[in-house]
């Protein structure tokens, strides 16, 4: 059957690069404006123009922008919430890109879940958290009715829930809690990759540090790969393993933690690390602040050449005119920038 | 210095079903003359109550600010008339909000929003005030002002809009700016834009100016002395640098430790357990003992006083200050 040398080969595949969960190459992803009667295309907004990164097996990667940088985009179109626009999403050897819905549905969907930054509007208001969690069991068929409640109580218990609580309604918690659910939720399947969009954002300090210890726990124990999406670089550099740094639909910067936070080379990550707020630390000098001018262009009409020599420091007359290449400077750290 | 600003012992109330909400219970808070305070604190703390109390906002029913006196240059504004209050709003006490998308007019030009201010607080003329709205919206850094100023709202971005709602604010050059998280909604490269306007304008017009925040970070950066609020009561008090330096209250520790760091590397975030109880709810004795890692008897029974600790800073807790409470 073809399916199955289908199933072979990319299990060749696999093992060659069994590194790498994922890789993004020249991932774009654009939206069509329309106007008029006639509904006609009139441009684009380029939303995610040509991504390229790779996932290792087990580490946390970590993308952080400002709003309107194509951050979350990027995170719905590798799991095809979003059709890709062009490019290859290469997961456990296969891509995913090109693949129909019923082939993603039997074959990947399980193993890629994702956690949504409001736990208010990601939680069905009209199911009992027992529904919410059994569901994804259900649709994929996976374990015995029987063997459901049991996994069921073994997930509330990984979260640090009450069994007494599978009754209730998402009303009934607070934001903490709902996060909690939505992160069990995520973990009902089983999966290899988790997406998690802003999963800290909407919540308070001291609950944000009790789900990002959660995540970290539940990584060790269940050997997962986070794709990490958050404007809040504090939390990236905890959590994650190697990070970048997009700017309208582009990656401008993509290293290791300690690369990138010791010594960030393109003037954006720069400019983004001065900005953040520090408490104050004995003895610790304060920062030299660099203060971007002005606002993120529109996407939809993003400057010609590097998309950030409007608000570069360090532009010169090449950045207008030339898109800067993506490329790796130093061993595992790539840069966007003419100045390299 | 004296102080622009005294709270003292404000309580404000809701009532739902006949009891008593107590969102604001017994606040102290001092502002000075050009002293730039900072109110921290999680949501659920009344820290924007406490805010809205001083303009007296609160919607009534179901709030009432049932016991305590706001002194605001000598005068207890919690006894004045509707009337006499509206002429304190926007003049002398000016207010900036979280969401800069929802707090503007949509159907308003920026200038008349910035000029009806402007002819009501300062009976000034149209003219006049276009022309001192333009000189406001460069003064927070339009550069094309006189354009900008027949636009609508939804032509800015939310950075700008702040900016706007900025200007709007301090058009009657106020003597006390209350801004409620107003970065919050924004991105750091805008916020960092905004905190330097901010800390610009006070430094100008010497303004006081009281900033409701839940980021520590932003705290450091603007204010002068902050005061950290949990449960409707403050816990602590103390300048900026004495705060960062050594906190005594285990909650606030506990926000600190729960930040993490940009410029250094923890392995575990330290997590206040639990959350922050609903007011009907709560707990008898110290407020925070249910999550308070160091809690003993005492703190489950008695309710802790706030006392002033080395002549300058004070904190409620039985771990501190037993010496000078016996004085």
């Amino acid at each position: 059957m073809s399916v199955t040398t289908a199933e072979g080969m990319n299990e060749q595949a696999y093992k060659k690069e069994s590194d790498y969960i994922l890789e993004v190459k020249d991932l774009k992803k654009h939206f069509p404006i329309k106007a008029g009667f006639l509904q006609k295309t009139v441009g684009s907004i380029k939303a995610v123009d040509g991504l390229s990164f790779n996932v290792k097996r087990g580490e946390t990667i970590g993308i952080v922008g400002e709003s309107g940088c194509g951050k979350s985009t990027a995170g719905r179109t590798l799991i095809r919430l979003y059709e890709p626009t062009s490019g290859e999403i290469i997961f456990k050897g296969r891509n995913i890109a090109k693949m129909s819905e019923g082939e993603l549905r039997r074959s990947v969907r399980k193993d890629i879940q994702m956690i949504f930054q409001d736990p208010y509007a990601s939680l069905n208001p009209r199911k009992t958290l027992k529904a919410i969690l059994t569901e994804p069991m259900i649709t994929h068929s996976l374990y015995r009715p029987r063997e459901r409640m049991e996994k069921l109580n073994e997930l509330l218990e990984k979260v640090g829930f009450n069994p007494l609580f599978i009754n209730r309604y998402p009303h009934e918690f607070s934001g903490g809690q709902r996060q909690r659910i939505g992160i069990a939720r995520a973990l009902a399947l089983n999966p290899d990759l988790i997406i998690a969009d802003e999963p800290v954002s909407a919540l308070d300090v001291s609950i944000q540090a009790q789900i990002i210890n959660l995540m970290e726990d539940l990584q060790e124990d269940f050997r997962l790969t986070y794709v990490f999406i958050s404007h809040d670089l504090s939390v990236v550099r905890h959590i994650s393993d190697r990070v970048g740094v997009m700017y309208l639909g582009k990656m401008m910067e993509f290293a290791s933690k300690k690369d990138l936070y010791e010594d960030p080379l393109h003037p954006y990550t720069q400019a983004l690390m001065s900005a953040v707020p520090v408490p104050k630390k004995k003895g610790v000098q304060a920062r030299e602040r660099i203060i971007l001018k002005g606002d993120l262009p529109s996407p939809a009409n993003p400057p010609q050449g590097c998309v950030f020599h409007t608000r570069c420091p360090a532009a010169t007359e090449i950045c207008s005119q030339m898109v800067p290449e993506y490329k790796e400077l130093k061993k595992d750290h790539f840069v966007a920038c003419h100045l390299y | 210095m004296t102080a622009l600003l005294e709270v003292k012992n404000l309580k404000t109330y809701f009532k739902k079903k006949k009891v008593n909400i107590p969102a604001v219970d017994g606040v102290d808070l001092k502002i000075n003359k050009g002293e730039t305070v900072a109110l921290v604190g999680e949501s659920g703390s009344g820290k924007s109550i406490t805010s809205l109390s001083i303009m007296r906002l609160i919607p009534s029913p179901p709030g009432e600010i049932v016991d305590g006196e706001i002194l605001f240059d000598g005068k207890d504004i919690v006894k004045l008339t509707e009337n006499d209050m509206c002429k304190i709003r926007g003049n002398d006490i000016s207010m900036i909000f979280q969401e800069p998308m929802t707090s503007l007019n949509p159907v308003l030009t920026i200038g008349e929003q910035i000029i009806e201010v402007l002819m009501y607080h300062q009976k000034m003329s149209k003219s006049t005030a276009r022309n001192r709205a333009i000189e406001m919206l460069e003064l927070v850094g339009f550069s094309r002002a006189k354009a900008l100023i027949d636009d609508y709202p939804h032509r800015l971005s939310g950075g700008m809009r702040q900016r706007v709602m900025i200007a709007i604010a301090m058009s009657c050059n106020p003597k006390l700016l209350i801004a409620d998280e107003p970065t919050t909604a924004l991105d750091v490269t805008i916020q960092a834009q905004i905190l330097d306007l901010m800390k610009d304008l006070s430094k100008k017009s010497d303004t006081s100016i009281l900033i409701i925040t839940h980021d520590l970070g932003v705290v450091s950066e603007v204010a002068d002395r902050v005061v950290v609020m949990y449960c409707g009561q403050v816990v602590e008090e103390a300048s900026v640098d004495d705060l960062f330096d050594e906190p005594l209250h285990p909650y606030t520790t506990g926000l600190m430790g729960s930040i993490p760091s940009l410029d250094g590397d923890v392995e575990r975030l330290y997590s206040i357990e639990g959350t922050v109880p609903p007011p009907e709810h709560f707990p008898v004795g110290c407020r925070f003992a249910p999550r308070c890692p160091h809690a003993f008897d005492r703190c489950r029974n008695e309710d802790p006083s706030l006392i002033t600790i080395k002549g300058s800073r004070s904190v409620r807790c039985f771990l501190h200050g037993d010496k000078e409470a016996t004085l």
